[in-house]
């Protein structure tokens, strides 16, 4: 019966040819643009580190000044010298990784090869086996060298390739910002997207192409990217400073179990605490866990941008459906006199039914063939945009077949009411009239 | 005119009609909030940063090494020597630029260590001297600063050296000091106090734009930057800006080849950088406006196309009867005029709709009133458009027809 009203639809097809290409290109057009956004969404909104968003954890305290305080304040995002230091050698969480965004310059040791600027990251040693970085060659530093300034570093197969021609430059010794450092390891091609361990170095397309122990850098005095908060003058004017009253790092740790999540909180406050009655601390303790998938929702890292377009996309998408409702309708009711014969040959309402529903389907498949051609056309147009994430916008598998899935579903209830409308045909009527 | 007999066929097909009564409802809403909000990026792009930008050029330079013990002596010779190069008419450094991202920022108050600042961030811009004059800018009250007003950035830092005077935008001015004349007065950041001598008309500040009244508050001080700790602008005439950005690398390089002219554009080019999203953003909205209408469009001509190939053979007993060509074509205009006019009622209400959604979950403004009319007249225009062909098809239908069986 299937291949029979598949056969039918064709016919009905070839004989609205301009009608029925409309339809379809309406369909194609309203999936293809619905279909553009929501990949890009997905992207955005995409775990940047699965298997491990509920174990890492970003650790927020509040050690602001009493003058200025609001109930309800969030602690800041960051924390100081002092705190990142303190937690890191307190080591209470399973892994734990201080850290910042920071720039210096390399200078190879080719005459070829100019002085070059990059940025990277000063963090210490847990940092690689927290956030899952692959080594192609080597490994990370340990919590001795950072203890000890040790002047290492690792880094990535772009910059070990740009400056040494191969990846293996493990134990090499490079330039960084006038100081030599030997490499320890060098890192595959890593970048997780967002960059959610530190979003004021930039939510996506982030490159980070060399990692320092944070002891190492400050000594080497390594310059800082990313936000600075201060809330008095620092030793020196320099806001990274021990006693410094600014905030400027990211503090993560990596915790098992939400029993483990709720001790190291108890352990935060009772550190807050003790704080206080140092006089470091002036506020009561306010403190913040929250692992990566709560971190992304609190910073609100999908740009509203990408939310408007795809409301605007989905708006469309209904206006083409309409529009193929409207024209299904009108079309299977001029049929009124066909399906009035086959009714009264003894055809069902029913197989009536689902015969115009194949119709319907038949367009909306393909509607999703042409729908998915353009939303890789629209893809391929979002990635030559001027966007940090437009590199992101590709089409995978899940969203390749939702596309084929939206397609014929969204077909398939634009043909539920004319359908029905059309199987109410009563044939005696029909019969009569010709 | 017909307006009945159209409204008594148009019931009878009423499940048809609406569904063209809601799509134009949809695309008339959908098009009145896209460009609303085209319009909105498009003002934002129009931002005036306050500068000559079509004279200025931004270089900035960074040193190979991070020690750099003489930054402030090496400073004073690349600001000489970048002057002298033909064509530049001023040259100074600063902390910041306007249509760049990274700012910085403080709170101003006119007490002490104010709990409750009135302008909880303002920008802080800090120059060397000739800095107002680089950008093209005059004070609109009081004076610029003099030279013995400018301190050492590092001395300033280590709180050696003491800033004492400051230069106010007018948004800053009237926010803490409305009313009142501002020169003379007292402004504090936590605890430090400075006397404002100065107030220039407006200056962007760098950053993310907020579309409040803190896009107006910034504020000037008299500091000499490092270039370890800025950027040079240089100013020159307008068609020199490609030879004087070649000169310059040489000149800089050749004071201090330990350095890297780590970046160097002119502000044009800056603009564009900075706005791309949003022009981004204006051509995807235009873009799906443009398809919506074209849908809605060819919605119309089918629905249209339809009903003209249905009514044939009413059309040629009409014709028979004696109505014109005219009559015919007039009568499917009509009839397009009444389900647009439906769907425009609708979609007004729609409109409103969305954008308190919007207003609600983005930052979107009200939809001033004026879109809508805009919408109306496009909608009115598309289905007229697009029902001129079915409509032109059926006046050529011959009076004939009507004897014939179809």
């Amino acid at each position: 019966m299937f291949a029979y009203y598949l056969d039918l639809a064709r016919r009905s097809f070839r004989r609205n040819l301009a009608l029925t290409v409309l339809m379809v290109v309406a369909i194609a057009f309203g999936v293809g643009a619905s279909m553009t956004t929501l990949t890009v969404l997905h992207v955005l909104a995409a775990d940047p580190i699965p298997g491990k968003s509920h174990q890492l954890y970003r650790v927020q305290l509040e050690p602001r000044k009493a003058n200025g305080a609001r109930p309800g304040d969030e602690p800041p995002d960051q924390v100081g010298y002092d705190d990142g230091e303190g937690l890191l050698r307190a080591a209470r969480a399973e892994r734990q990784a201080w850290m910042t965004g920071g720039g210096t310059t390399i200078q190879p040791d080719r005459a070829d090869l100019k002085p070059f600027v990059i940025t990277g990251r000063w963090t210490s040693a847990d940092f690689f086996a927290m956030f899952d970085a692959p080594f192609a060659a080597g490994g990370a530093w340990t919590a001795a060298d950072d203890a000890g300034h040790a002047r290492v570093a690792v880094i990535t197969r772009t910059l070990a390739e740009k400056v040494f021609g191969t990846t293996d430059a493990v134990g090499k010794s490079l330039r960084v910002g006038g100081a030599p450092l030997r490499i320890t390891g060098v890192l595959e091609r890593w970048s997780p997207q967002p960059h959610f361990y530190d979003l004021d170095a930039g939510t996506y397309g982030v490159k980070e192409e060399i990692l320092v122990p944070m002891t190492t850098a400050l000594e080497l005095k390594y310059s800082h990217q990313g936000g600075t908060n201060c809330w008095g003058p620092s030793p020196d004017g320099n806001s990274q400073a021990p006693g410094a009253p600014c905030v400027w790092s990211q503090f993560w740790v990596e915790l098992g179990s939400p029993a483990k999540a709720d001790a190291y909180r108890e352990f935060l406050v009772k550190y807050s605490l003790e704080q206080k009655a140092a006089g470091r601390f002036q506020r009561d303790p306010a403190v913040r866990l929250r692992d990566v998938t709560d971190w992304l929702v609190y910073r609100q890292v999908v740009p509203s941008d990408a939310k408007l377009q795809t409301w605007i996309a989905l708006g469309f998408l209904l206006v083409c459906l309409i529009n193929t409702v409207g024209l299904l309708l009108t079309k299977f009711l001029r049929r009124s006199g066909e399906i009035g014969v086959r009714r009264a040959l003894g055809a069902s309402k029913r197989s009536i039914f689902f015969q115009l529903l194949v119709e319907a389907g038949t367009i909306g498949v393909a509607g999703g063939a042409l729908g998915l051609g353009l939303a890789w056309a629209g893809l391929w147009a979002v990635r030559h945009q001027p966007t940090s994430y437009a590199e992101l916008a590709q089409l995978d598998l899940p969203m390749l077949a939702a596309t084929f899935a939206l397609a014929v579903f969204a077909s398939l209830l634009a043909g539920l009411l004319p359908a029905w409308r059309g199987c109410q045909v009563t044939p005696a009527i029909q019969l009569k009239s010709h | 005119m017909h307006f009945l007999p159209i409204l008594a066929s148009l019931r009878r097909h009423r499940t048809a009609a609406a569904l063209i009564i809601i799509e134009i409802a949809l695309t008339c809403a959908i098009v009145c909030n896209a460009v609303f909000l085209i319009s909105d990026r498009l003002r934002r792009m129009d931002t005036t940063t306050g500068l000559v930008e079509d004279e200025l050029i931004r270089i900035s330079v960074t040193g190979i090494s991070e020690e750099a013990p003489n930054a402030s002596a090496v400073t004073l010779q690349d600001l000489a020597a970048l002057r002298g190069i033909p064509g530049v008419k001023s040259v100074a450094s600063t902390n910041m630029v306007p249509l760049y991202n990274s700012s910085w920022n403080t709170s101003v108050s006119t007490v002490v260590e104010d709990p409750r600042p009135p302008i909880e961030s303002a920008g802080i811009f800090m120059g060397s001297p000739d800095l107002l004059e680089t950008w093209g800018m005059t004070v609109v009250a009081g004076r610029d600063f003099t030279p013995d007003e400018y301190v050492d950035f590092e001395a300033a830092r280590a709180q050696k050296a003491h800033i004492g005077s400051v230069i106010l935008t007018r948004g800053a001015a009237a926010r803490l000091f409305p009313g009142k004349d501002p020169i003379g007065q007292k402004v504090y950041s936590e605890k430090d106090a400075q006397t404002v001598v100065g107030v220039i008309d407006r200056i962007m500040r760098p950053g993310g734009l907020r579309g409040t009244d803190e896009d107006s508050y910034s504020i000037i001080t008299p500091v000499n930057i490092p270039y370890t700790a800025g950027t040079y602008i240089v100013r020159t005439d307008p068609s020199r800006r490609a030879e004087v950005m070649a000169a310059a690398d040489a000149v800089l390089l050749k004071i201090d080849p330990s350095r890297l002219i780590d970046e160097r554009e002119t502000f044009t080019e800056m603009r564009k950088d900075y706005f791309k999203q949003d022009r981004a953003m204006a051509w995807l909205l235009g873009g799906v406006c443009a398809a919506l209408l074209i849908v809605t469009a060819l919605g119309i001509i089918g629905l249209a196309s339809f009903w003209v190939q249905q009514r044939t053979r009413q059309i040629g007993v009409r014709r028979a009867l004696g109505a014109t060509r005219g009559d015919i074509l007039r009568y499917f205009q009509t009839e397009n005029f009444i389900l647009a006019t439906l769907g425009i009622v609708l979609g007004m209400a729609l409109a409103y709709a969305i954008n308190l959604g919007l207003m609600g979950k983005y930052h979107v403004g009200r939809l001033p009133v004026e879109y809508l009319p805009i919408g109306a007249v496009l909608l009115w225009g598309l289905g007229q458009i697009a029902v001129l062909g079915p409509a032109m098809r059926a006046a050529s239908i011959p009076p004939a027809i009507a004897t014939r069986t179809v």
